[in-house]
């Protein structure tokens, strides 16, 4: 397995070391799937600006050398899309956690679907509420143990590329902290995608759902979400059996929205 | 001459002021300024957008700033309430944007198309913590425009979000107005590169300007960067900010006066009420009494200092306003016991008439004789 080499470090800001992740979690493995891929798209950091929202994924921006900015519980977007409508030429990138993305935020995640702004949203999903201490979150699956469901979750989880799909997500794609080799190409992909790109990341909490769910340490969880998953590639004529499939959904093009706007000031100049 | 309205004008104004983005949700009666906005910025290559909800609206506005532009919403008190998150945010963040709300009967959905002064309270202090606050008033059309210029070039020169408070009334009522000429004050960059720390500063950068930035509402140091757990360093920063607007009060406090320098009584009012208050000055005058109005145009930071003034110059105040107490315990609070302060109030979504003020006027020289 490579080591985090020295081109990485680049994008890192060791000064904010040590993180607050847990041992064993798994948004270390999704920030290094982020270094990975902005070593490939050689964006200029200062160019760059990662927009997080609350919660442990929200952190994800202080660690890297790019401008951060950390804003409030589940309104990413919004503040995201303000960002790339003044200055389209900014790179934006999300990191929201589930309960960020579909609960608190979700209107915000629905309407930038539908817009098609060109922002990527990196949707870190553990299944739980983190930072606050493991509580339900909308992505909690039925039954599922947490310290606000402490005998069990009786509501179905919201599919986070499911409901992107449906809101008109022009870019949707999923993969989990098991996967992590193939997460840098996704988001690569989803940062060249000149539309609003979501890609769901499943990633392991052992200090609250894998322990409240008995699925063991850091290394049975990502088993866990193996097993939990299938690569669309792997899908057979017996189908998913239940597994959640990982890849890329959608990658269309249709009409950006600040591209859309410049034409429309262009057009409107021209004519006062 | 030009016949407009008043949220036209609060419009004209922002645009004058070079406002190049506006972020807002439809709601009675400020929605005029979205619909002028959305047809006043993009032929300026500014950019206008109908975000999903208010929280969004200030979101984007916040985030539209730390991308360079001067930035705004407008809204009214059921959305007023849902940008308090951010109205927090964008003080922590020391974020220049203004945000209009013109007034309507609350609380709740309340009385929509009716005018009240009911979100004085909540524009200081309606999102938790403590902060630093600026909060205008207009009382015409004209004002509006002209105030609206002054809550831009007052959040650019503090870097603050600035609350201008219109109401129902104000908003659509059209007059016949002369836009006066106005000065611009434009966000302050940063000097030679090196030493700048993007917080605690006048000077600004903005996204993609410069080295990369960080911003977080979380309590943090000048560089920006989180101090979560440093209380002492977030109460250094508190006072710091709040504690320039104190130093620069007296520039940043707008008030009209009439009759204020031989007035027994003092009549303390602001907004669409100053109208009425005139009137009733008018009358009482002709009557022989020494009647004064203070108008105040800035409502926070509270210009103490100009009504304790006044205040120990008479033999009482009345304090009027389209709601059941707010601005009075400012003033009270102030005037402590120079001067016996009386309220006159109402939440009916009626405006007072000259003649209802002057009887208080004249039941207060009743009561104090």
């Amino acid at each position: 397995m490579p080591r985090v080499g020295q081109d990485l470090l680049q994008y890192l800001q060791l000064d904010a070391m040590p993180h607050v992740w847990c041992p064993g979690c798994g948004h270390g493995q999704v920030a290094r799937g982020l270094a990975t891929a902005l070593e490939r798209l050689s964006v200029p950091l200062e160019r760059l600006v990662l927009v997080g929202g609350i919660g442990c994924s929200g952190r994800t921006p202080f660690y890297f050398n790019a401008n951060a900015m950390h804003t409030t519980h589940g309104r990413a977007l919004a503040f995201a899309t303000g960002l790339k409508l003044t200055r389209p030429e900014l790179t934006v990138i999300t990191t929201m956690g589930d309960g960020d993305t579909a609960a608190i935020g979700g209107n915000h995640f629905i309407h930038a679907c539908r817009r098609n702004i060109d922002i990527t949203a990196i949707v870190y999903n553990n299944g739980i509420y983190g930072m606050t201490g493991g509580q339900q979150a909308p992505t909690t699956p039925r039954g599922a143990r947490s310290v606000t469901t402490p005998l069990g979750s009786l509501e179905p989880p919201f599919d986070i590329v499911q409901l992107a799909l449906a809101a008109g997500a022009t870019f949707v794609a999923r993969s989990t902290t098991f996967d992590f080799d193939e997460l840098p190409a996704l988001i690569v992909d989803a940062v060249r995608h000149p539309g609003f790109a979501v890609v769901e990341v499943l990633t392991q909490c052992p200090t609250y759902y894998g322990r409240m769910n008995e699925l063991g340490d850091a290394v049975a969880m990502l088993d866990y979400e193996r097993d939990l998953t299938m690569p669309q590639r792997e899908i057979t004529k017996e189908g998913l059996a239940g597994r959640r499939p990982l890849g890329v959904f959608r990658r269309e093009i249709a009409p950006e929205y600040t591209a859309q706007y410049a034409e429309l000031c262009a057009r409107q100049a021209k004519r006062s | 001459m030009k016949l407009i309205q008043g949220n036209e004008a609060c419009a004209l104004g922002a645009m004058r002021a070079g406002c190049r983005f506006f972020a807002g949700y439809p709601i009675t009666p400020a929605t005029e300024i979205m619909e002028w906005m959305a047809r006043l910025l993009p032929p300026k290559g500014g950019v206008f957008i109908q975000m999903e909800d208010e929280i969004a609206a200030l979101a984007a506005v916040i985030g539209s700033s730390w991308g360079g532009a001067k930035a705004m919403t407008a809204t009214s008190g059921p959305g007023f309430s849902l940008m308090q998150e951010h109205l927090g945010y964008a003080a922590m963040t020391e974020t220049p944007c203004v945000v209009v709300d013109s007034q309507r009967g609350g609380p709740s959905t309340g009385l929509p198309t009716l005018p009240a002064q009911g979100d004085v309270m909540q524009a200081r202090w309606g999102s938790h913590g403590d902060r630093p606050a600026i909060v205008l008033t207009a009382s015409s059309v004209r004002d509006v425009y002209e105030v609206t210029v002054a809550a831009f070039n007052l959040s650019e020169t503090y870097r603050l979000p600035v609350v201008l408070l219109l109401d129902a009334l104000l908003s659509h009522m059209r007059e016949n107005v002369e836009l006066p000429e106005v000065t611009v004050v434009d966000r302050a960059k940063p000097g030679s590169a090196g030493t700048f720390l993007p917080f605690g500063s006048t000077a600004f950068q903005a996204f993609g300007d410069g080295p990369p930035l960080v911003v977080t509402g979380l309590a943090h140091a000048d560089s920006g960067r989180p101090r979560a757990s440093d209380g002492p360093n977030l109460e250094r920063m508190l006072r710091r900010s709040i504690d320039r607007l104190e130093t620069d009060r007296d520039t940043i406090t707008r008030y009209r006066g009439i009759g204020l320098e031989d007035a027994d009584h003092l009549i303390l009012t602001y907004g669409i009420t100053a109208r009425s208050a005139a009137g009733a000055v008018q009358q009482l005058r002709a009557e022989g009494l020494r009647v004064g109005l203070l108008q105040l145009q800035t409502l926070w930071p509270f210009p103490e200092r100009l009504v304790v003034d006044l205040a120990s110059r008479v033999e009482n105040v009345v304090v009027v306003e389209l709601n059941l107490g707010q601005l009075v315990m400012a003033v009270r609070a102030a005037v402590g016991g120079a001067a016996p302060v009386r309220h006159l109030g109402r939440a009916d979504g009626r405006l007072f008439s000259p003649e209802e003020i002057a009887a208080a006027v004249r039941a207060g020289e009743v009561a104090h004789a």
